[in-house]
């Protein structure tokens, strides 16, 4: 096998005569995180749709782990775990009897099934409430029990379709937790999200997906950099201090909704903050407040295609 | 049959263990249309023989289709909560979740078929099969329950919504009605007696009587056969094809 997990060229499809994907390439290395980022209706479901043998592209190729998912499509499902959109578990089976479902399918054998549910459980703490009901299951035990899952069988390429949409801040962070041990353990992990800062926080690499065709790859970093929407905000006591501070710093620009603020653009570097920071104490300008604004998606949206992507959300 | 198929049997089993409701509403409401028909009304009925006798084989096939409901929401909600995607993307037969459904359906349908064999005899059904009509009866009962399982899961899989998906079974269960269950197609009126004399349900129907009361079936039983032959591969073929195109 090569070093790519998933590759992918000119992937096509539309459905009547709504283009959903116009022509995506992709190319993600083995044992890392690749985020696909993009608002509903983008595109995102039906790449990983197309990529996990659901559904058949019009046009372009795609390999994952070495196969094509066109014409190999027994060999791609052996080799991958998909968690969908929404917690596909069976609710009138317990939380242990749907893991021995997916450990029979696989043909794990009785002991090692025995073996791979009680770890499966106790990782997703889980194990207290094994036998109940999944329909007793809150939002987040169902896709903890959802991803538990798609676990069994050790896959090597895993993907998750918006794996935290819609849960709680606390669930969603157990959850960014259970995939970096997954990283650790060496999978390869194909994330799609609506949350900037959770590509941020799990991608190696992300890409920008706009009505079906990317608008940006790279790092997190290279990418939020590309964004002006990144600024630093300062807050002053008085207008002469404001004034100083405008003159001062190249492209900062008095913020609209605060009379006393100005607006700074800047990468949030460490080394770029304490530059501006040592520049005004310097000339002896008092700064009363201060932040970092990090951009959201939307902003990025802004900057990537013109458009925001919550206007795509309404349309 | 595949393992695949074993291993899913064994979750609709559980599921119908799960699901008293959907069991007791299959096993009850033919009940209480059997008391209905045979207990009150039957007797202003002229059909020849004894009433019970007459109405028990349609009683049976109303019973049948009856408990299709449950079979075409169980398939539209594992549609829509997703296992089905979770299935498709594992290394497993294309046909086993089906399988397994019409499997789950039959084996709910006799245990409903059963109770109201139990209750006809108690209102006096008094057959006068063979054993070889007995082993044709019960040939043919679960041939209608296997051939209408699998129409249902494509009607099932191909409804948007779970409420569309039990609305879409409302004719297999109207049809047994307007068929000669509960009177002979001669005695109703133009227009509907044309209409339950080609329907698929009569010639089951009479053919089932035959063998229950111990007389020929004659042609009804190569044109009941044929139905059901041709219902079955319908729902199968409508079945897969569904089961692959949705995502």
């Amino acid at each position: 096998m090569s070093t790519s997990a998933i590759a992918a060229t000119g992937l096509r499809k539309a459905y009547k005569d709504k283009v959903v994907l116009d022509g995506i390439d992709l190319d993600v290395a083995a044992g890392t995180v690749f985020s696909l980022l993009g608002p509903n209706g983008a595109g995102k479901t039906t790449t990983v749709n197309v990529l996990t043998t659901l559904i058949k592209a019009d046009g372009g190729t795609a390999r994952v782990a070495g196969h094509d998912v066109a014409t190999q499509t027994k060999a791609v499902r052996a080799a991958i775990g998909v968690t969908g959109q929404f917690a596909a578990v069976d609710e009138l089976l317990t939380g242990q009897e749907n893991l021995r479902l997916m450990a029979d399918l696989k043909r794990l054998g009785s002991a090692e099934t025995g073996r791979v549910v009680t770890d499966l459980l106790e990782r997703f703490d889980l194990t207290g409430s094994a036998g109940q009901l999944a329909s007793a299951y809150s939002g987040g035990m169902r896709r903890k029990l959802d991803l538990a899952m798609t676990l069994v069988g050790r896959p090597e390429i895993i993907f998750l379709d918006e794996p935290t949409t819609g849960l709680d801040p606390r669930s969603r962070r157990t959850m960014w937790d259970i995939i970096r041990q997954l990283v650790a353990g060496g999978v390869t992990i194909f994330l799609t999200t609506q949350y900037l800062e959770e590509a941020d926080r799990l991608a190696d690499r992300v890409a920008v997906l706009d009505q079906g065709r990317l608008v940006a790859q790279g790092t997190p970093a290279e990418l939020k950099r590309q964004v002006p929407g990144a600024h630093v905000r300062l807050e002053f006591a008085s207008d002469l201090d404001l004034g100083a501070a405008l003159s001062l710093l190249p492209g900062s620009s008095r913020d609209e909704e605060d009379g006393l603020a100005v607006r700074v653009p800047s990468d949030g570097t460490a080394k770029s903050v304490r530059d501006m920071l040592n520049e005004l104490d310097a000339h002896a300008v008092g700064v009363e407040e201060f932040s970092v604004q990090t951009p959201d998606l939307d902003d990025v949206f802004l900057a990537l295609t013109g458009h925001s992507s919550t206007k795509e959300n309404a349309r | 049959m595949s393992t695949d198929s074993a291993i899913m049997l064994r979750r609709n089993f559980k599921h119908t263990v799960r699901n008293p409701v959907a069991v007791f509403n299959a096993v009850l409401l033919p009940i209480v249309i059997m008391l209905m028909f045979v207990g009150e009304i039957g007797g202003a009925f002229n059909v020849g023989i004894k009433y019970v006798d007459y109405a028990t084989p349609g009683m049976i096939v109303l019973t049948i289709c009856y408990g299709l409901s449950a079979t075409a929401l169980a398939v539209n909600s594992d549609m829509a909560k997703g296992i089905i995607n979770r299935f498709k993307v594992m290394d497993i037969s294309r046909s086993a979740v089906l399988t397994a459904q019409v499997a789950a359906t039959m084996l709910r349908t006799m245990i409903a078929v059963a109770a109201i064999i139990g209750v006809a005899f108690a209102l006096g059904f008094r057959p006068h099969a063979s054993f070889a009509g007995w082993l044709g009866a019960i040939g043919l009962i679960l041939a209608v329950s296997f051939a209408t399982s699998w129409i249902t899961i494509a009607l099932g899989l191909a409804a948007k919504t779970p409420e569309s998906a039990g609305m879409t079974v409302v004719p297999l269960i109207l049809l047994p009605f307007l068929s000669s269950a509960i009177v002979p197609a001669g005695k109703m009126g133009p227009g509907i007696r044309q209409f339950a004399e080609y329907q698929p349900f009569t010639p089951v129907i009479e053919t089932l009587r035959a063998l229950l009361t111990g007389t020929s079936p004659g042609t009804n039983a190569i044109t009941a056969v044929a139905w059901l032959a041709g219902i079955a591969l319908v729902g199968y073929v409508w079945s897969l094809s569904t089961f692959s195109k949705r995502a």
